[in-house]
């Protein structure tokens, strides 16, 4: 099978690793309540099928209401909103490590996809997203005629 | 955050071609822990594990949470990039408080396990009366 060697964020963007770098030394320093700054919330993992692909991002805590997904051409973009910790003169806060606040994130995809056609669901506190190039984009097998 | 523990033995598999892959790690899930009233709560993250992954032991002050998680890898599909890895979730307290163990009230809601353990009512101090011979 031949298989298409193609990372087209590594190969647009040469500091696309260096970015995840430091968006992954941050996470590791603010301690992970203060969302908002990184810029890089949430983590996303990436598969590439045949003319589509698919996206999963941990979200735990969140409901399908809370997450609001928009596509425009190549960008996806995540928002979304924690809910409010409990608050109240009775409570008594002993540790506090989970996400909070509210977060955005885009990402640029390598190619066009097809807004109608995006499968995107949210189980046990993960969300994956299937998305599929339009018909028009997808390469076009064409009949060679011997005369 | 979840964070990766450290692991004590070197726990990766040796494939056929040699090659050696890390088998699944192990989080410690980022856990919030206030009291209300009388009772402590604990609430943990554990994206990917379905409510009939997730295990809760309380024995002898000690309270071991653990969850399972179920691979995510769409079928028909290659890796493109990852930035966070899935695994199973492990982390132990030890409680300091008498905790009323039939009023636990375990819940595992969207990958959110929320956990509400009473504090058993005080021992009443008790007077020992002695008896003069």
């Amino acid at each position: 099978m031949l298989r298409t060697t193609y990372s087209p964020w590594s190969f647009n963007d040469p500091f696309a690793d260096m970015r995840r770098l430091q968006g992954a030394m941050n996470r590791l320093f603010d301690g992970g309540r203060s969302v908002e700054r990184s810029g890089f919330y949430p983590s996303v993992n990436f598969w590439t099928g045949q003319d589509s692909l698919f996206m999963s991002a941990e979200l735990p805590g969140l409901t399908d209401q809370d997450i609001e997904l928009t596509v425009k051409d190549t960008m996806i973009s995540i928002r979304g909103t924690y809910p409010e910790p409990e608050t109240g003169d009775e409570v008594n806060w002993r540790r506090r490590e989970r996400p909070a606040g509210s977060f955005l994130r885009s990402i640029e995809l390598p190619f066009r996809i097809e807004p109608d056609q995006i499968n995107a669901r949210f189980v046990n506190g993960v969300l994956t997203v299937e998305m599929q190039q339009p018909e028009d984009d997808k390469p076009k097998k064409i009949q060679i005629k011997a005369s | 955050m979840a964070q990766e523990l450290a692991k004590k033995d070197d726990s990766s598999v040796v494939q056929s071609n040699g090659e050696t892959q890390p088998s699944r790690p192990t989080f410690t899930p980022a856990v919030d822990i206030f009291e209300k009233g009388d009772t402590t709560v604990i609430i943990a993250d554990m994206p990917g594990v379905a409510a009939d992954g997730v295990d809760v032991t309380f024995e002898r002050q000690v309270l071991t949470l653990r969850g399972t998680v179920k691979a995510n890898a769409p079928d028909g599909y290659r890796r493109l990039s990852s930035e966070y890895r899935e695994g199973d979730y492990l982390r132990v307290f030890t409680l300091s408080d008498e905790i009323d163990q039939a009023r636990i009230k375990a819940e595992f809601k969207n990958g959110v396990l929320r956990l509400e353990l009473p504090h058993a009512p005080e021992a009443q101090p008790k007077k020992i009366s002695v008896k003069a011979a």
